[in-house]
Formats: C-alpha cells, sequence, structure tokens
C-alpha cells in the first residue's frame, strides 16, 4: 500500500487524441486501484486550477497525449502551482513535441535520422506548392513520409511512394498542423524503446516490435485491438538490440526527459537503427507499447505506475 | 519503492529472436465478417473532443431536452413507480405494453395513419425495429434502396447484416422516382431484387428535406407494382414548422409499408422508446425477432412514455419542441446567408433537425474536419451518410441542441474552417475551378 494520499491523473484535453488519453488515464487509473490507491481522473478544462487549488494533490499523472499533454503547456501550469507530477519539465517537453526540433537535437548528439525537411504551410502559398514539391523529391528523393511536425497517433501521417501523391499527403498533414515534417521513408522494423528512470538514470525497456497489418501502423492499427502484431522482445540481434536502447536511452538524456519516455524507431535492412521521434507521454492503453514492455521486462503496470508517483512525489515540485 | 534495476535485462537479453507475437486480441481470425469493419476510427476520435463544451457541436443529433419539464417529468416517473412499480419493474411481453400502443395509434392519427394496436410493435427506439427489420429480411448481398445521403444509423444496421446498400437520387423534393424505377430496374437486370426500400420522408436525416406530396403517390405506386416493401421511418413528422404534418405512406398503404415511429424527439431520447406498424405477418415476425434480441423490452420505459401521453400536455409540449427548433433552423439558415463563402450551398428544411451543407468544389467535409475541430466547431462529413464512400463534398449540420447564438458562433467557425480550406486547396491544386456547383446552390 502506498503512502500517497491523493493523486490526479490528467486525462482528456482538447486535441484529436482526447479519446486516447481519456483510455490511457482510465488505465492507469485501474491500475492504481490494484495498488491500493484511489486516483481521480480530471480534464485540462476551465475547472482544473479551482479544481487544484481547492484539493490540492500530492501528485499528478499527466496522461494527456498530444497538444497541451505533451507541449509542457499543463506541466508548466503544474509547476506554477507548486504541484509535483510525473514525467518531464515543460522545457523539454517542448524540445521533445516538436519532432524536427527534437530530430536535430539528437542528430548533434550522433543519433542517426531519416533526412527530412520541415516546412509550414505558408512555404507551399508563397512560393508555389509545385515548385516546392518538385524540390523536396528531388532532395529526399522517393518514398517519403509526412507527417505534422507535432502531434502524435498517426493522425495526418501518411507514406508516399510516388511524387504525385504528394500533395494529397500534405493537405492530410495540415489537417492536423500548421508544420509538415517531411522525411525520406525507411523501410524496415519499426520499434519502439521505452525508458524508466526512478531515481538511479534511464533505463530502456525491451524493445517491442510492431508488426502492423495492410495499411501500416495508422491510427487503426493502433488503436483496433488484434489488428497489430507485437513481438516483444523486438526480433533484433543482440548488437541490433543494444544499439536501440542506446539510442532511446540518449534521445532521453539528450532531450533532458525525466521519469520516462518512448522512442519509435526503425531498424533498416542493414540494422542501422533510425530515430523517429519520442514521447514524454507514452500511451497506455491496452494497445499501447510501453505497457507492454513493461510486462515483459518482469515489472508490472500497476507497480510501475505507484513507483512513477512516488518518485515525483519525493522529488517534489 | 524505487527500482534501481529497471529494464536492465531488456539491454542484455539473450533470446530476442525466440520472441513470440503478442496480439492484444487472442481471437483473431475469430470474429464474423460482418465485424471486419468494427476498428477504432479517426473520425470516431474527433468526435471525442466534440464532447467538450468549447466546440460548438452541430455534429450530434441530439434533441433538446432540457426543453421538457423535467420536474413534473421527475414527479411522474416517482408517482409511476409508487403506483404501479410491481408491473413498472418487471419483464413484459415482447410485442409491447398494451397501454401504450393505444397511444402510440392516438400519436399515429396526426399523421392519418388508422392502426390497430395488434399491428404495433414496441422497440427500443426506432433503430432497434431498423436491426429487426433487416435480421428478418435481409442475407449477405441482398439490396436494399437507400436515399442520397441516408440516415447513418440504418446504413450501420444495413451493414451489420451485410446488405447490398444501393442509394437513389433524391432533390429538394425528395426522392426521386424515376431514380427510384431506375434503380429497382438495374437491381433486376444484375439478377437481384431488392428487398426493401428505406425512406425518411419528413425533413430527412440527414439532408433536411421532406418528400413531396406529389411524389408520395407515385413512389408507392411504383413500390407497389413492383411487390417492393417500404419502410418509412418517421422520427421528425411532428416536428414541422411551417405545416400541419405530412400524410404519412402508411396512411395511403397499410400492406405495402412498414412505418417506424419514436419517442425521441417528441419526448426524451433517453427512455429509448419506439415502435413499427406492420402488416400482421412481418409484425408476428417481428415479435419473435424481439424476443430473440432482448426477450422483452423496458417495462420502466415503456410504462413511462405512457404515463407521460395519458396524464402531460404532449401536443402541446410538441408544439414548444416545434418553435424551439423553428429558431435554431432560422439561426443556422440566417447564419449560413451571411457568413459562408462563394461555393456552399444548402437546403432549408421545412422541420426536424438537419441541414445538409454542400462545401466548394474540391473541399473535403471528411479532412476537413480536424481543421474544424482545432477551430472548436463539429459537424458530420457527408461520407457518414453514404455507404459507398461518396458524400466527401457534404457536411450535415445540426442544429437541435445549441441555442441560437451558438450556432451563429459555430457557423462564423466553420466559415472561416471553410476559407481556410479553400486558400488550402488552391495552393496544392490552383487550376481547380471554384464556385457554386449544385441545383441547391444559394450563394
Amino acid at each position: 500500500m502506498s503512502h500517497i494520499e491523493r493523486v490526479i491523473i490528467l486525462a482528456g484535453g482538447l486535441s484529436a487524441e482526447r479519446e486516447v488519453s481519456l483510455h490511457s488515464g482510465q488505465r492507469v487509473r485501474d491500475a492504481l486501484a490494484q495498488e491500493g490507491i484511489d486516483a481521480e481522473i480530471a480534464d485540462a478544462d476551465s475547472g482544473l486550477l479551482a479544481h487544484l487549488q481547492a484539493y490540492p494533490p500530492s501528485v499528478v499523472f499527466p496522461a494527456i497525449h498530444g497538444a497541451c499533454g505533451e507541449d509542457g503547456a499543463i506541466r508548466e501550469v503544474l509547476s506554477l502551482l507548486g504541484v509535483p507530477y510525473v514525467g518531464s519539465v515543460a522545457s523539454a517537453c517542448q524540445m521533445a513535441f516538436d519532432k524536427p526540433t527534437a530530430k536535430a537535437l539528437v542528430a548533434a548528439a550522433g543519433l542517426t535520422t531519416p533526412p527530412s525537411v520541415t516546412l509550414p504551410r505558408e512555404t507551399f502559398h508563397d512560393l508555389g506548392a509545385g515548385a516546392v514539391i518538385d524540390l523536396i523529391v528531388a532532395k529526399l528523393g522517393l518514398p517519403l513520409y509526412v507527417k505534422p511536425s507535432r502531434g502524435g497517433s498517426a493522425l495526418g501521417a501518411s507514406p508516399v511512394h510516388a511524387a504525385a501523391d504528394l500533395p494529397a499527403a500534405l493537405l492530410s498533414c495540415f489537417a492536423y498542423g500548421e508544420t509538415a515534417l517531411i522525411e525520406r521513408f525507411i523501410a524496415g522494423t519499426e520499434v519502439a524503446v521505452g525508458v524508466i528512470d526512478l531515481g538511479s538514470g534511464p533505463q530502456a525497456l525491451p524493445a517491442v516490435e510492431i508488426v502492423p497489418g495492410d495499411g501500416g501502423y495508422d491510427y487503426s492499427a493502433r488503436y483496433t485491438a488484434g489488428k497489430t502484431e507485437f513481438y516483444v522482445p523486438a526480433r533484433l540481434s543482440r548488437e541490433v538490440a543494444s544499439d536501440v536502447a542506446r539510442i532511446a536511452i540518449t534521445a532521453h538524456t539528450t532531450l533532458g526527459l525525466r521519469d520516462l519516455s518512448r522512442t519509435d524507431l526503425i531498424v533498416d535492412d542493414t540494422g542501422t537503427a533510425y530515430f523517429l521521434e519520442v514521447n514524454v507521454s507514452p500511451g497506455m492503453t491496452e494497445t499501447s507499447t510501453l505497457p507492454l514492455a513493461l510486462e515483459a521486462s518482469g515489472h508490472t503496470f500497476s507497480s510501475t505506475c505507484v513507483s512513477l508517483l512516488e518518485f515525483a512525489a519525493s522529488r517534489g515540485a | 519503492m524505487i527500482l534501481d534495476d529497471f529494464g536492465r535485462e531488456s539491454v542484455t537479453g539473450e533470446q530476442q529472436s525466440a520472441s513470440q507475437p503478442q496480439r492484444i486480441d487472442r481471437y483473431v481470425g475469430q470474429y464474423a465478417e460482418r465485424a471486419v469493419d468494427m476498428v477504432a476510427s479517426e473520425i470516431r476520435a474527433l468526435f471525442a473532443v466534440a464532447a467538450r463544451p468549447e466546440i460548438v457541436s452541430l455534429a450530434g443529433g441530439s434533441p433538446y431536452v432540457a426543453a421538457l419539464p423535467l420536474d413534473v417529468v421527475g414527479e411522474m416517473i416517482g408517482q409511476l413507480i409508487a403506483n404501479h412499480g410491481a408491473t413498472a419493474l418487471q419483464y413484459c411481453t415482447a410485442q409491447g405494453d398494451s397501454g401504450l400502443r393505444e397511444r402510440i395509434c392516438d400519436v399515429m392519427a396526426l399523421e392519418q395513419i388508422r392502426a390497430h394496436p395488434d399491428e404495433v410493435v414496441v422497440t427500443v427506439g426506432s433503430q432497434q425495429a431498423l436491426d429487426l427489420l433487416t435480421r428478418i429480411f435481409i442475407d449477405p448481398g441482398d439490396v436494399v434502396l437507400v436515399e442520397a445521403p441516408s440516415y447513418v444509423g440504418a446504413l450501420g444496421a444495413f451493414a451489420a447484416f451485410q446488405a447490398n446498400v444501393v442509394h437513389v437520387a433524391m432533390d429538394d423534393d425528395g426522392l426521386i422516382p424515376e431514380a427510384l424505377e431506375e434503380a429497382i430496374e438495374r437491381a433486376a437486370a444484375a439478377g437481384k431484387r431488392a428487398k426493401f426500400l428505406y425512406t425518411v420522408p419528413n425533413f430527412q436525416n440527414p439532408a433536411g428535406v421532406t418528400l413531396a406530396a406529389g411524389r408520395r403517390h407515385r413512389i408507392l405506386d411504383i413500390c407497389r407494382r413492383v411487390g417492393l416493401l417500404v419502410v418509412e421511418d418517421n422520427p421528425y413528422g411532428l416536428l414541422g414548422f411551417e405545416s400541419e404534418p405530412m400524410r404519412a405512406l402508411r396512411a395511403d398503404d397499410a400492406e405495402g409499408v412498414v412505418y417506424l415511429g419514436t419517442f425521441s424527439k417528441t419526448f426524451a431520447a433517453g427512455v429509448r422508446v419506439g415502435w413499427a406498424v406492420a402488416p400482421p405477418a412481418i409484425r408476428d415476425k417481428l415479435i419473435l425477432a424481439a424476443e430473440s434480441a432482448v426477450l422483452c423490452h423496458s417495462s420502466f420505459s415503456q410504462l413511462t412514455v405512457r404515463e407521460y401521453l395519458n396524464t402531460q400536455p404532449w401536443q402541446e409540449q410538441i408544439k414548444d419542441f416545434r418553435e424551439l427548433y423553428r429558431e435554431r433552423r432560422d439561426a443556422t439558415l440566417g447564419a449560413l446567408s451571411a457568413m459562408m463563402p462563394p461555393g456552399c450551398h444548402w437546403t432549408r428544411p421545412a422541420g426536424g433537425f438537419y441541414v445538409w451543407l454542400g462545401l466548394p468544389e474540391g473541399i473535403n467535409a471528411k479532412a476537413m474536419l480536424p481543421r474544424a475541430i482545432s477551430s472548436r466547431v463539429a459537424y458530420v462529413p457527408g461520407t457518414g451518410f453514404y455507404a459507398n464512400g461518396s458524400g466527401g463534398d457534404y457536411a450535415r449540420l445540426c442544429y437541435s441542441f445549441p441555442d441560437p447564438d451558438r450556432i451563429t458562433e459555430g457557423i462564423r467557425r466553420l466559415a472561416s474552417v471553410i476559407e481556410n480550406e479553400i486558400q488550402l486547396r488552391d495552393d496544392f491544386a490552383p487550376s481547380a475551378p471554384t464556385g457554386p456547383s449544385r441545383p441547391t446552390a444559394t450563394r
């Protein structure tokens, strides 16, 4: 039984990942209940500040994905309130949430990441989309992968195998954000590596290999139980498994992340692992990879949630 | 407790290649074929955001039940339990409470239907009637004719039984008789006979249009000639703003029409009480199908509705609802006229809940939805109302729930989103034509 008295799980938010976040939050709540902690779920809405001030929690577990939850905003507010919380501080979240920024920082730390260009929507408007698209294809080649520079759950993200399909992919991308990250598509094995740090340094969890069905690892494949196969640990050589663990830890430390993160990578046919992005509020749903990795490493999801809360509470605001 | 050896084994593990696949769902491969499309979707995820109060939701078709005298209804329910609790909390017959069925006949008389209570089967909303009808008529691949566009809930019921849904064109006067004849002939030429025509003749969901009086006999004649059953779904018939209720199709063909009604819009959606009126043979099968589906319906809900009809001025309440929705319809049409960019066009419903908004050429309502949600307004993309993936150039706007000021604000936001989308379209396809292209264009 934990000594933590009052826990608030933040879940919901106003981003397109609201539903995922609500599932994550509920799963964390259920896990804590198994450990004897009666946590409350709260949304990030106009009533939150007054609620936190009227009934200050011992610690907050942010489970909001996407904007507000992962861009650092809500954590900045928690810091202003002096409320301890699980996870990274706002400034680190800001760097991690912006994919081009995170890519640049980890690349400077020696990690390999797919060649890419980052362009706001205005550039296509001001300079002419056709000409800019021609330049992109000439520079990066094909195939490509287009995604919003900020956001998750593959919303607005799509592969592009022919130049003629790039405008449609950009339109889908701009439905979810104002800036597009256009990467060279790396074919290979998709893996996710969770990192947990409970005070003795960041430790990588077993890599989870993601094998989606037809259609790739899109929103439906991510959140429909059974549409995707997972291998835990991933079917990688020892050397590559060590390498992806090293990359996840390097990304975690380079970006100054705290407590937990999840790094997404692609391993190509030669065994080269490419950093794609890092998540400061990883999904905790039944189909999310971090809980799978925890179970595979011999730690229960519920006890880990408690450990994260206790560590955050002991650290203080 | 602090775990100081967290995950160390993951880095030094020996048996990476011996890993076995994990599926979160161990029953993959065992589901029925009809469950294949039951998957998580981006659209559903976006609608989860629309539930937040910051969003002006013109999406869900929720009636404004707050307009009911809730204190009076509460007192009535208390009396119901006090006086008839042993019945209200007990099983009942699958056909439904006889007293309620008598009152349902009174309600239908307002649309000139003369029916006997024995012809009525009470259902869990009219949605269950759709499910039961599809269950007893449709084998996989059977043809069902529906309007273009059609009610999303009906399409879901038809898809669940793997029907072959064929859309039939409408215009501002509803279903086009010639298009219906063509669809019947096309099905016959393909060696298939359509099992029934599903229609929402009044203030249609989603298009808001009403089947013109002059077309009603024509539609019935066509269906009678080829032996095609008509399923008349009429949730909104008593919610007309500008005239008396239209004469129901069922009023002119008791043998050829199955009529579906509901109290969701005229009383309370939460009681989940609807009904079907069917010829005796179909009625008997509906009762047996209902027994296998739910054994019987909620006695409590049925008696609540019966008491409401017996003791409350329900026709006055419907007038109040009409006035409330008319005001909201007017706010919607006024805001659309004032704010929508060129190329948009929309229907002008004379009742019900919905406006069908056509978008400028090259604008896709489904693709635009994330941006609309970011701008804090929600609608339903037209693709939801077609079984064949079309309809992306339309959006359904529902004005029943937000008050007029919120509607105006929502449409202001939506207009801005569409203008933004037009610019995006032009940026990536500068040669795309612009301007109105539909017969219902109003700007």
